[in-house]
């Protein structure tokens, strides 16, 4: 059984990190099973609401990555280590990362344009088509996903998006967090911080980074409520998909492109 | 036509013995390396976030398509009822079902979660091409299997035809399936085409009759078996039809291309600029994969050669092998075309910075783990042709040919 | 076979059962930790003893389709509520990996043989959020 390795690696690792998380959480002895779990959810998600994302281009602020850092700290990223042995620019292009900051020119004007890249959820995902054993799905409430519990690693889906965007976990993952399980040999991508929305929450890590950093770029909500900041902020501004003419009809809409 | 005799491959013990060690070691090192891989997780190979599939699928791909391919041979037997084909089928459906075993033994070996084979068999998203691929390739094995076994047994000889032609069109739907992989993708100009089903059906006879050829000149040679020059120059010619043909869909393919304003970086990509895989274009598919055995198999002189014919099957197997290369990896380094008329000038995830591509290296435990599928694959050939009667004695012309030994007189 | 040979087989295949059914009788005993975790101190699981041990793979499987597909959190059964009620405290006050060698998950798994995928991806502790 291989059981007792990775876990007594992990408790190595792990007393390290233990004392910053129980002392910032609580009082030592009580445990922090679910601040977040404020109001969990107790039905199925339904079709009514569909979670979307607008990101004003404009707003985006050169060198600014507090968005990829938020996703990182949420999600667990920030915790992954180089494997023993590695070289820091092979793993650069090995370790995980959910969103990322592109920064692009327009060949004729000249014109510089920079933007958060991120799973975009499309309404017809290909990675979800390509998918053997339909790990990678489309919840009904919008969120793109992967079912790490089926997931065979064969990484097809990685191929067949669009925007580039699911990551590979190429190493033994040591420390990971209660809300964010991943691990070696699966596939992963942003899934609008779902164990946030399904606790009640109605914001992701990298809005909340982005607002709270002074630009507010990122304007995430349900956009099939006409009401929601992010469904008013979409009729009122032009908006654009990444590769329209895709016809994928994602959830991530981008203003200023 | 004689009535041709079957008998076990009967080369000297030591030598039969020690070429098994020697595919086992390299097939059993191949495992190793997939156990190191399966360990330590992908960071230990070449592949990354960009370059997802490497050169475990390189293998594993041109095992598959030539598996499909080799039992062409079978097929013109039955399908097509020419006789001289006959003989030449036990051999054809062995070879197809080790090659599918050893393509599928690299696949399976290179998932993030080999352990999770049983998910990937009963959990099915029936719209994808994958989860079709999984039931045609087990499918193709089983079929091929009873295929073999109308062919040997007397009593079920009369059914050998229609299941001949199950596994004809079984074949076509297998490979059809594989180029789809690629041919299903939007997301990369390399794919998205509808030209990939066929054109890897084409490659899929080119690759498996080259592979067929040689191994029955080997086994035949080794076991001092006689090989006339009907047998081997109707295959020859074959082969040669074969491989035109996968040059005329490539040459479509970029002409094709040429045409897309859109493409015309990929294009350039392939043709002009990118390096190892423009490399692998000119150099491997066409020249030594094309070319170079086309000349050959239509030379007046060298294509009477066995050694000249061999050294042709070989560098079409080569060519094979570079081509999927250029396809899998190439189509994965050409960085993604996000925002069409801009250049992406910074990224955080690699995404072509100034139109660069990714990059890839194969790296040892990928490069052992294909050999071993490779190794796996005639370790099954061999221990099929040892054990089971699947080998003509003779094919000679007076025996083989089905005009009696008149069309070698004619020469 | 000889008579000696007889005996000397039988004697064998009852030792071999006798320490199989001390060895099962024994692991009827060993899942109640001398520990500190909040389970030890409570009577049953979130279901009965007998039926939580029997069934605790497929609750977990079916709970966690339900999760993941469906967004349903609120739940006896989700992995997390397991770790957090069964991971015991060190001296120091931190919690010890709940499928480490001596702790709660590896007290049965380890005698049925069983392999735990679950914390290939699963937290061991209650962290984080």
């Amino acid at each position: 059984m291989k059981i007792t390795e990775p876990t007594d690696q992990g408790r190595r690792e792990f007393i390290g990190k233990a004392a910053g998380a129980a002392a910032v959480a609580v009082a030592p002895g009580v445990f922090l099973h679910s601040v977040a779990e404020s109001a969990p959810r107790a039905d199925p998600v339904t079709s009514k609401v569909r979670w979307g994302m607008l990101i004003d281009t404009s707003k985006c602020a050169d060198g600014c990555t507090a968005c990829v850092q938020a996703c990182d700290l949420e999600n667990g990223l920030d915790l992954q280590q180089k494997p023993e042995g590695e070289t820091e620019s092979a793993w650069d292009q090995q370790r995980s990362k959910w969103i990322r900051k592109v920064k692009v020119r327009d060949n004729l004007t000249g014109r510089v344009t920079g933007m958060p890249v991120m799973c975009q959820h499309c309404e017809y995902p290909p990675c979800v088509d390509v998918c053997p054993t339909g790990a990678s799905f489309r919840r009904a409430d919008g969120v793109v996903m992967v079912d790490r519990h089926i997931c065979i690693g064969c990484r097809y889906c990685m191929m067949a998006c669009p925007y580039k965007a699911r990551s590979f976990i190429h190493e033994v993952v040591e420390v990971k967090l209660t809300s964010a399980p991943r691990g070696k040999g699966c596939v992963e991508s942003c899934n609008f911080c779902v164990h946030r929305l399904d606790n009640g929450g109605t914001t992701t890590a990298c809005q909340d980074a982005c607002a709270k950093d002074g630009h507010a770029a990122i304007l995430f909500g349900d956009i099939r409520d006409p009401n929601s900041p992010v469904s008013k902020a979409l009729a009122q501004y032009s908006s654009t998909q990444i590769r329209p003419e895709l016809k994928l009809n994602t959830g991530v809409r981008y203003h200023d492109l | 036509m004689k009535k041709v005799q079957f008998s076990e491959w009967g080369i000297p013990s030591p030598r039969y013995w020690g070429l098994l060690a020697f595919l086992a070691a390299v097939a059993g090192i191949g495992g190793l390396a997939a156990l190191y891989m399966e360990h330590h997780g992908h960071w230990v190979t070449g592949m990354s976030n960009q370059v997802v599939w490497g050169t475990p699928h390189v293998f594993a791909v041109f095992l598959i398509v030539a598996a499909s391919g080799a039992l062409n041979v079978a097929s013109v037997g039955s399908v097509f009822g020419k006789k001289l084909y006959k003989p030449l089928a036990p051999l054809s459906g062995l070879l197809a079902v080790a090659l599918l075993t050893g393509g599928l033994m690299v696949l399976v070996l290179d998932l993030g979660r080999p352990d999770r084979l049983i998910v990937a068999m009963t959990y099915y998203n029936f719209k994808s091409i994958f989860a079709w691929n999984i039931i045609l390739y087990t499918g193709f094995m089983v079929i091929v299997l009873f295929y073999l076994y109308t062919m040997k047994e007397r009593t079920m000889s009369a059914y050998s035809k229609p299941v001949g032609v199950f596994a004809f069109v079984w074949r076509l739907a297998l490979t059809t399936g594989t180029g789809s992989i690629f041919g299903f993708l939007v997301a990369r100009e390399a794919y998205n085409s509808a030209l990939l089903a066929p054109m890897f059906i084409v490659m899929s006879f080119a690759f498996g009759t080259a592979i067929y050829i040689l191994v029955l000149i080997y086994a035949f040679r080794a076991d001092n078996r006689s090989l006339g020059d009907v047998v081997l120059f109707r295959l020859k010619n074959l082969l040669g039809v074969f491989v035109a043909g996968m040059w005329y869909f490539m040459l479509i393919y970029h002409l094709t291309n040429l045409y897309i304003t859109e493409n015309h970086d990929f294009v350039a990509f392939v043709l002009r600029d990118g390096g190892i895989y423009t490399a692998a274009f000119w150099l491997g598919h066409t020249i030594v994969g094309v070319v170079m055995p086309l000349g050959i198999i239509y030379h007046p002189v060298l294509g009477q050669s066995r050694g000249w014919i061999s050294g042709a099957c070989g560098m079409v197997i080569l060519g094979g092998l570079a081509t999927m290369y250029l396809i899998i990896i190439g189509g994965q380094a050409f960085p993604m075309s996000l925002f069409p008329g801009k250049t992406i000038i910074e990224s955080g995830f690699y995404d072509g910075v100034n139109g660069l591509p990714a990059a890839y290296a194969p790296s040892m435990p990928e490069v052992l783990l294909g050999l071993g599928g490779v190794a796996a694959a005639l370790l099954v050939t061999m221990v099929g042709i040892r054990m089971l009667g699947f080998l003509p004695e003779s094919l000679a012309d007076s025996v083989a040919d089905p005009h009696g030994g008149e069309t070698a007189a004619a020469h | 076979m000889s008579a000696s040979a007889t005996r000397r087989l039988l004697a064998t295949l009852v030792g071999v059962a006798l320490a199989a059914s001390a060895g099962v009788a024994a692991a009827d005993k060993n899942w109640k930790q001398n520990g500190n975790s909040k389970a030890t101190g409570l009577e049953q699981c979130v279901r009965p003893t007998g039926e939580i041990r029997r069934y605790h793979m497929d609750l977990l499987k079916h709970q966690r389709d339900i999760t993941v597909h469906q967004g349903v959190r609120k739940t006896t059964d989700a992995l997390a509520g397991c770790i957090d009620c069964h991971a015991n405290k060190d001296a120091q006050g931190k919690p010890v990996p709940v499928d480490a060698a001596g702790q709660f998950c590896l007290s049965c798994h380890a005698f049925a043989a069983v392999h735990l995928d679950c914390f290939q991806c699963h937290s061991t502790v209650p962290a984080g959020k």
